[in-house]
């Protein structure tokens, strides 16, 4: 199967998914909410988007098209 | 009597562990494959956790705490950004390619891949080689962090070296009995057990001292610094260089970079990376924030102790903080015979086979990697009694050396131009510069936070293309072999 020009969106997505693990945004800023620093909430729900941003990756095909194989045929050895 | 305790419970853990590896014996086949990979059979679970305790070592569980407590809790957004986030992505750009090449040829290890692809027995001793010399620090920071484990503990009753021989022979007892298999096994139990135990050390540490808010209340009143982002230590340069050269490193190590071979199917993979972020939080956090709470706590912390079981001791039952140092060991023993088996497939199979004996009987290579791991492990041991840095310093090292290996191996795997000649430029140049960097003590390792590793890896990428457009492939190169396009 050939590689869809939409899977390419993968690409910037991940690049932002890694480069805003780390607060940039939040640099210097020392407000705490609910016990626990700011930046450290962003951080612990970035992981989640990481999680369900990545579980959309590999159900949509793009994770085995991102290698130029075809997921039907793949699929074939699905537990 | 406490201590006492205290050890037996560490003794009683290490021999369910190895009662585990026992039982993988039995049914471990006298193949390479099986006793290196399983015969490529893992499942989700088992995959995500044999990488997730491989993964997590002695840097993780004191080096961590250690790095909270004297610079801040930033440490768990480089470590959550780089293992959790970065090591997945390179996990699917590397580690799935890797698979589906491995699976179609059968490969062991990284430097059977590579040498295959470029017909060359050189390329896949140097790659063998590089790994080794690497292994050895790291595997050293495992022994290291058993003996300051037991030290801490149990109040210095337990001499350092004690502990540390402790772990070497139970870690060599269990990788030439036990193969990938019991290895897994044993990895996946001691994950589930590290999650939980360290999940409930944190509730019954913030229970003991008032609760989250005020955890963190007295973190800030002591170290007001802690509670905003970046400053100290924790420059963009120190941030950046570390997420890059540790998750580019980790994906090079003997023991992770085997593990992309051993899934089941794709599936396996593909549940893997996207549990993978959510895993990885969730053991950190807790981990990393008791060691920066630890800086609000009336608790002493001895010079050059780990923190992590000075505030058990002082706030859990003796039982309790026996059991996460049963983990803690847990954690390093995983990593430990992990990397012994890999550094064992490496040595047999792309060194000594194909360089020294090829004739070697199956037999004869099977006991010769076990008395290398004898061998790599006791030297490792006496190593760890100089004690020659901190568990980071230790530990990022060996990470740099690895990540040199990096991105030649990704220009291997997706570009057919790539030759022999790029390859090795770019392996061994950078390497040899970085081996001088580390061994001559008035050579600077890091320019304003910003480590050397990280040009050292644009060198190495810069070398694998340039000398790759120079030279032309050799008539052995196959590029073919990492084909994996299913028309």
């Amino acid at each position: 199967m050939k590689r869809s020009r939409r899977d390419l969106i993968w690409v910037p997505v991940f690049a932002v998914l890694v480069v805003f693990a780390v607060p940039w945004p939040l640099w210097g800023v020392d407000l705490v909410v609910a016990g626990l620093p700011i930046w450290i909430w962003w951080h612990i729900g970035w992981l989640g988007i990481c999680s369900l941003l990545f579980w959309r990756f590999v159900t949509t095909g793009a994770w085995e098209r991102g290698m130029g194989i075809d997921p039907a045929a793949e699929g074939g050895d699905r537990p | 009597m406490s201590v006492a305790v205290q050890l037996g419970i560490i003794v009683v853990y290490l021999l369910v562990a190895l009662a585990v590896g026992l039982l993988a014996y039995r049914v471990t086949k006298a193949t390479a494959e099986d006793y290196y990979l399983a015969s490529r059979s893992f499942g989700t679970l088992v995959l995500l956790f044999t990488t997730f305790a491989t993964l997590l070592s002695a840097f993780t569980f004191f080096g961590g705490p250690n790095l909270a407590f004297s610079a801040g809790p930033e440490w768990l957004i480089v470590m959550g950004a780089l293992d959790g986030v970065l090591f997945a992505v390179l996990w699917y750009v590397i580690g799935y390619k890797q698979w589906l090449v491995g699976r179609r040829n059968g490969y062991v290890t990284l430097g059977e891949m590579l040498g295959d692809r470029f017909g060359s027995p050189g390329l896949r001793g140097l790659v063998a080689g590089v790994s080794l010399i690497w292994l050895f620090p790291y595997v050293m920071l495992q022994q290291m962090g058993a003996g300051e484990a037991l030290v801490g503990l149990s109040g210095g009753i337990v001499p350092y070296w004690a502990g540390a021989a402790l772990i070497t022979a139970f870690m060599i007892l269990y990788v030439v009995l036990a193969g990938m298999r019991g290895v897994a096994w044993t990895d996946t139990i001691q994950g589930l057990f590290m999650l939980s135990i360290v999940w409930i050390a944190a509730v019954w540490v913030l229970a003991a001292v008032g609760g989250l808010g005020s955890a963190t209340g007295a973190m800030v009143e002591a170290r007001p610094d802690f509670g905003s982002f970046g400053g100290g230590v924790y420059t963009p340069g120190f941030i950046i260089s570390s997420a890059i050269t540790i998750a580019f490193g980790v994906t090079m190590f003997p023991q992770i970079n085997q593990r992309f071979f051993v899934a089941e199917n794709g599936e396996v993979l593909k549940r893997s990376f996207a549990l993978w972020p959510v895993l990885v939080l969730l053991l950190f956090l807790p981990a990393f924030m008791i060691g920066a709470w630890a800086v609000g706590m009336p608790i002493d912390v001895p010079e050059g102790a780990n923190v992590l079981p000075v505030v058990l001791n002082e706030y859990t039952p003796f039982w309790f903080a026996a059991l996460v140092i049963a983990g803690a060991m847990a954690a390093m023993m995983s990593s430990s015979d992990s990397m012994l088996l890999s550094g064992s497939s490496y040595f047999t199979r792309d060194l000594y086979r194909p360089l020294i004996n090829p004739e070697a009987s199956a037999s004869r290579e099977a006991w010769l990697g076990r008395v290398g791991v004898a061998v790599f492990a006791t030297l490792a041991f006496f190593a760890s009694l100089l004690r020659p840095g901190t568990l980071i310093e230790v530990g990022d090292t060996a990470f740099s050396g690895f990540a040199l290996l990096a991105l030649p191996v990704i220009c291997a795997l997706y570009w057919d131009r790539t030759t022999r000649s790029g390859m090795i430029a770019g392996v061994a140049v950078p390497q040899v510069i970085y081996l001088a960097l580390v061994l001559v003590p008035t050579l600077p390792r890091s320019f304003g936070g910003w480590d050397y590793a990280l040009a050292l890896m644009v060198l190495s990428a810069a070398l694998t293309v340039g000398v790759s457009l120079l030279t032309s492939p050799t008539a052995e190169s196959d590029a073919s072999r990492f084909a994996v396009a299913s028309d």
